[in-house]
């Protein structure tokens, strides 16, 4: 039952929202529904871990396993935390003069509707719903992102619409191929798409249908991932939407469209009778991942605009996360799951510092953004920690992720460790010596009027820091099922 | 046998005749489509009386050549109208040349044609030829990707082979042709001179192709080199007709199919000249440079119905 | 030949050519209000091409597409199109950033290269219509290839619309169409979609005062 809560809530809160949500209190609805949608998720978790896979609905219509209850924990925990952060921030743009009541309204169902179609992408059992719900995703957030409705966040969202458009279409051609397949052996209608009916009958489907499939998956899905070179529109979406919308489709929406593409991995692995994940979809993965580390980190070193530079980051940790997946086994794709979960709440915080930071400076220009620990020394120390945190130094989670990659692929693939160890070098150099006058530099700029939302930073932090230390069993034994479920 | 050859004589005959009644259809329907009042449709019989009865001038250092090329186009075209199924099929004649030479046939007319343009040595005459030249060059390999794509699906070259194939084995719609007859539609207006390649009417420099070469023909010349346009026309329509709406061209040795052969040549040549001057009003005229384009097209769309049939008829 | 299709199915292959031929018409389409005209007239194709092999094999939910795509990418679609393309003064001739005739060879090598890819699964498909597998795909190609070659914001949106039909065409032929939920879903995205855009063409036209995304080419790599 309580996937329905999980659900039913976001959207009944877009609905609310998008009519009485120009009250004055809309933050704090916002933030209520979240909540909310956090506690069902909770109960949800609880259930799984407590029952196991569990099918709802139907013919089977929603599907949790431990690999998507611990997205859909995520998923409503950083929902939860932007809100907080968010109620703030918008209400000191609005001040600014930068956004009006009817914008806010426009934000805050928006805001709920993504986050319920990201979720319901995630549960659903489906792989054409999932398509419907990614795009769904997809069209939710054009609005936000051009919600400044400046010239450049206008094109930002245009881009972001055609370019994950094109993509979701390729995806859609790869959903009809893997029906095509399915029917011939599940028979036609509804139950054909259905993930668990597909998977069960995996080794039966026709490969070289599959493997069609999958390379229009992988790159459909891939283009919402940000997998290099298809990832122009994400330092654009990130650098012009509001920060909140940065937060959440880094630290989600890459996550939630990765996920549809591991879903179709499993399928196509289990058709071409890939032992331990190796294979073509595998290659195909690691390539993509590959690729996008490494054009990431090069291209993180010219970036001045703040935004942007974390935004390429973003690309960089799907490309590390996706390259991790591509390798399959136990170990690599424990260590994807972690750094999937490191990266999100590593990501969002930063861009909770980094939204604070820029309103307190006006620009999103890094030259204009100093000495954050004389003006705002909390905002600085948010900053220069998160930061610290996503370069991988430990004690932080990030660290633990990335060295179990590393590690693994040094031992199956070590052709790859040069460009891995290069490309997080060259990332490292790049965003520190970026970051560091922008927190420790000279500056005479003036107080920030409001007191910043930085709980929602610190807690991130302080998960991410936990994580690292120590992991507790329960998480650890979680994490295992869910990488068994990878074709581990 | 003899049947054959007085039907074979009778068709040619026909079509020489019957062209410039075509001619002038066309003409009569476009004028009132433009809201003119409209020539009669002899008028183009009463032209080529007038010009046969004048004096011919031709320039002083004109050649042999300019002399003799109308005659030899006029040839070409009788032939081709000979060749291409019209009345009825099979005729003795057609095995002489298949669709290739047909293309063959029309494309020595218009080399004598543009060689004469040029012998005088005035610039309009080696304008018109340079540009016929270009509109050919590219409209050629469309028309033989037409023929093409008719020819996989009757595995044949032969005319009638393939009228035979489309009309009188069982109905087959074919999506190939489809864009086989978008592409013959295309080519035919660039080869016969039509808008939107070539305007008949103008004789505005900047603009004519085919007017530019026949400038220096009077008279006599003049009279054949406008017969021959007529069956050129007319042979295209029958070709097209041939091709794309075969239904009706009596099979071979049916003498008792030939009445409602030519009432059905009759009405779908007055439909298809309609037709054409109704796609002539509709349609502007495109520059010079664009005709690469549109015959560019006509070709990938040839093409295309190969690749069509390939596809979907195999 | 060995043609032995009855004719419901000849005219189905015959609308996929169809298709195909309005694939490349668009292609060569310099004035918006022209593809927009296309435009319909391929959902009309695609329209009764799913309504025939609706009723030559029964299968019931495939009326609810067709009719679904009659009503959106005949009727409301076209017709919204044509009152922002009214309201926003846009129709003129564009000419595409790639010329046309070299267009139209990238769109031949596009065709050739979907016939191929599809070959192989057309043959394992047990559907009657499996062969326009490879026009869908070509199609699909094709739109793909004009999003590309076109600045204008409408001529995009329109390949991306007309992308969308050649993947309902390929379901279609492929599969007799997809799960009725799913279709429902994509339909509701793509009027969503739609909707979406129409309030984006105005905003964008509000601050650039021009529909031209030549202007929006700030946003780049320096």
């Amino acid at each position: 039952m309580e996937i329905y809560w999980v659900l039913g809530i976001p959207f009944t809160g877009g609905v609310f929202l998008a009519l009485w949500g120009n009250r004055r209190n809309a933050p704090e609805i916002n933030a209520l529904f979240s909540f909310l949608t956090l506690l069902a998720a909770g109960l949800l978790t609880a259930r799984i871990v407590e029952h196991g896979p569990l099918m709802v609905g139907g013919e089977g219509w929603f599907f949790i396993d431990p690999f998507n209850v611990f997205l859909v924990a995520l998923t409503a925990f950083v929902a939860f935390t932007t809100a907080l952060f968010s109620r703030p921030y918008m209400r000191i743009e609005k001040e600014h003069g930068r956004l009006t009541d009817k914008r806010l309204r426009l934000y805050h169902a928006s805001y709920q509707i993504f986050i319920g179609a990201m979720l319901l992408a995630l549960t659903t059992n489906n792989m054409g719903i999932l398509w419907v719900s990614m795009e769904a995703a997809t069209l939710a957030t054009v609005l936000l992102v051009s919600l400044y409705r400046t010239p450049a966040s206008l094109e930002a969202a245009w881009k972001y619409f055609i370019l994950c458009g094109v993509g979701i279409a390729l995806a859609l051609f790869g959903t009809i191929l893997l029906y095509f397949a399915a029917e011939k052996i599940l028979g036609s209608g509804g139950t054909a798409l259905l993930w668990t009916h597909l998977n069960g009958v995996k080794s039966q489907l026709e490969p070289t249908v599959l493997q069609l499939a999958f390379v229009f998956l992988l790159v459909g899905y891939g283009t919402k991932v940000g997998l290099a070179p298809l990832h122009n529109w994400l330092p654009d979406a990130h650098a012009e939407g509001p920060t909140p919308i940065s937060a959440v489709l880094s630290g989600l929406l890459l996550n939630v469209a990765l996920y549809a593409v591991m879903r179709s991995k499993v399928l196509v692995d289990g058709a071409l009778g890939a032992e331990d994940g190796q294979g073509m979809a595998g290659n195909l993965m690691m390539g993509f991942g590959l690729l996008s580390v490494v054009l990431a980190a090069f291209l993180i070193k010219r970036q001045t605009d703040v935004k942007r530079m974390f935004a390429y980051s973003s690309i960089e940790h799907m490309g590390l996360v996706t390259f991790a997946f591509g390798m399959g086994g136990a170990v690599a794709s424990f260590a994807g799951l972690l750094h999937m979960t490191m990266h999100s709440l590593t990501k969002s915080a930063i861009f909770f510092a980094v939204g604070h930071a820029t309103q307190s400076a006006g620009t999103q220009v890094m030259d204009g953004i100093r000495g954050l620990i004389k003006t705002h020394p909390t905002i600085g120390w948010g900053l220069m920690l998160g930061t610290v945190a996503i370069l991988g130094v430990p004690p932080f989670g990030v660290f633990a992720s990335e060295f179990l990659i590393i590690t693994t692929a040094m031992h199956e693939h070590p052709w790859a460790t040069p460009f891995l160890l290069l490309a997080l070098g060259v990332a490292f150099a790049s965003i520190f010596g970026k970051v560091q006058p922008m927190v420790f530099g000279e500056t005479e700029l003036p107080r920030l009027p409001h007191q910043p939302a930085l709980t929602p930073v610190f807690m991130h932090l302080g998960l991410v820091l936990m994580l690292g230390l120590f992991i507790p069993p329960y998480l650890a034994t979680w994490y295992r099922q869910a990488a068994a479920l990878l074709g581990g | 046998m003899t049947t054959g050859i007085l039907l074979q004589i009778a068709q040619t005959l026909a079509a020489i005749l019957l062209a410039p009644l075509l001619m002038g259809w066309v003409n009569q329907c476009r004028a009132w489509l433009q809201g003119r009042s409209a020539p009669p449709i002899t008028q183009p019989y009463r032209t080529l009386r007038k010009l046969f009865h004048k004096d011919a001038v031709i320039a002083h250092n004109a050649s042999p050549l300019f002399r003799f090329a109308p005659y030899m186009v006029f040839a070409c075209m009788a032939l081709a109208a000979g060749l291409v199924p019209t009345i009825a099929n099979d005729l003795p004649f057609s095995p002489a040349a298949d669709a290739i030479a047909l293309v063959g046939v029309f494309a020595l007319a218009r080399v004598f044609l543009a060689l004469a343009a040029m012998d005088i040595g005035t610039s309009f005459g080696t304008l018109g030829a340079r540009r016929e030249m270009l509109v050919a060059f590219l409209a050629e390999p469309a028309l033989l990707m037409v023929f093409f794509t008719a020819s996989l699906i009757s595995q044949s070259t032969e005319l009638p082979t393939i009228v035979e194939t489309l009309a009188h084995k069982e109905f087959v719609l074919y999506p190939s042709m489809a864009f086989a007859a978008v592409a013959f539609w295309m080519v035919s207006t660039a080869e016969n001179a039509r808008i939107p390649v070539d305007n008949p009417t103008t004789h505005l420099e900047l603009t004519m192709i085919h007017e530019a070469m026949i400038l220096e023909y009077s008279a006599r010349h003049l009279a054949l080199i406008e017969w021959a346009v007529a069956l050129k026309l007319f042979t295209y329509s029958a070709l097209g007709i041939a091709l794309f709406l075969p239904w009706g061209i009596a099979p071979q040795g049916e003498l008792n199919a030939l009445p409602l052969a030519v009432l059905a040549l009759v009405a779908k040549m007055a439909v298809g000249g309609a037709a054409l001057s109704l796609l002539e009003a509709i349609s502007a005229k495109v520059r010079l440079f664009r005709a690469p384009e549109f015959l560019g097209t006509a070709f990938l769309l040839g093409v295309l119905g190969m690749l069509i049939h390939f596809l979907l008829e195999v | 030949m060995t043609l032995s299709l009855t004719y419901h199915l000849q005219v189905v292959n015959f609308l996929a050519a169809m298709l195909l031929l309005i694939a490349f018409a668009m292609l060569s389409q310099r004035r918006i209000v022209g593809l927009v005209t296309l435009f319909a007239w391929q959902g009309a194709a695609l329209s009764l091409s799913t309504a025939i092999v609706a009723w030559s094999t029964d299968q019931h939910h495939l009326y609810y597409s067709a009719a679904l795509t009659l009503i959106l990418k005949v009727i409301a679609m076209p017709w919204y199109f044509y009152r922002l393309v009214k309201k926003l003064d846009v129709d003129r001739d564009v000419e595409p950033m790639i010329n046309i005739p070299t267009t139209m060879l990238i769109g031949i090598a596009l065709v050739i290269f979907a016939f191929n890819l599809a070959l192989p699964i057309s043959e394992m498909s047990g559907t009657v219509t499996r062969s326009t597998l490879g026009i869908a795909m070509a199609s699909v190609l094709l739109a793909f290839l004009m999003m590309i070659t076109r600045s204008k914001a409408i001529p995009q949106v329109i390949g991306f619309l007309a992308m969308e039909n050649g993947l309902f065409f390929a379901a279609t032929s492929a599969t007799y169409g997809m799960p009725l939920v799913v279709e429902l879903g994509v339909a509701l995205d793509v009027l969503v979609g739609v909707f979406v855009l129409g309030i984006f063409f105005f905003q964008i036209r509000e601050t650039f005062d021009s529909l031209d995304l030549k202007h929006m080419e700030k946003l780049k790599e320096k």
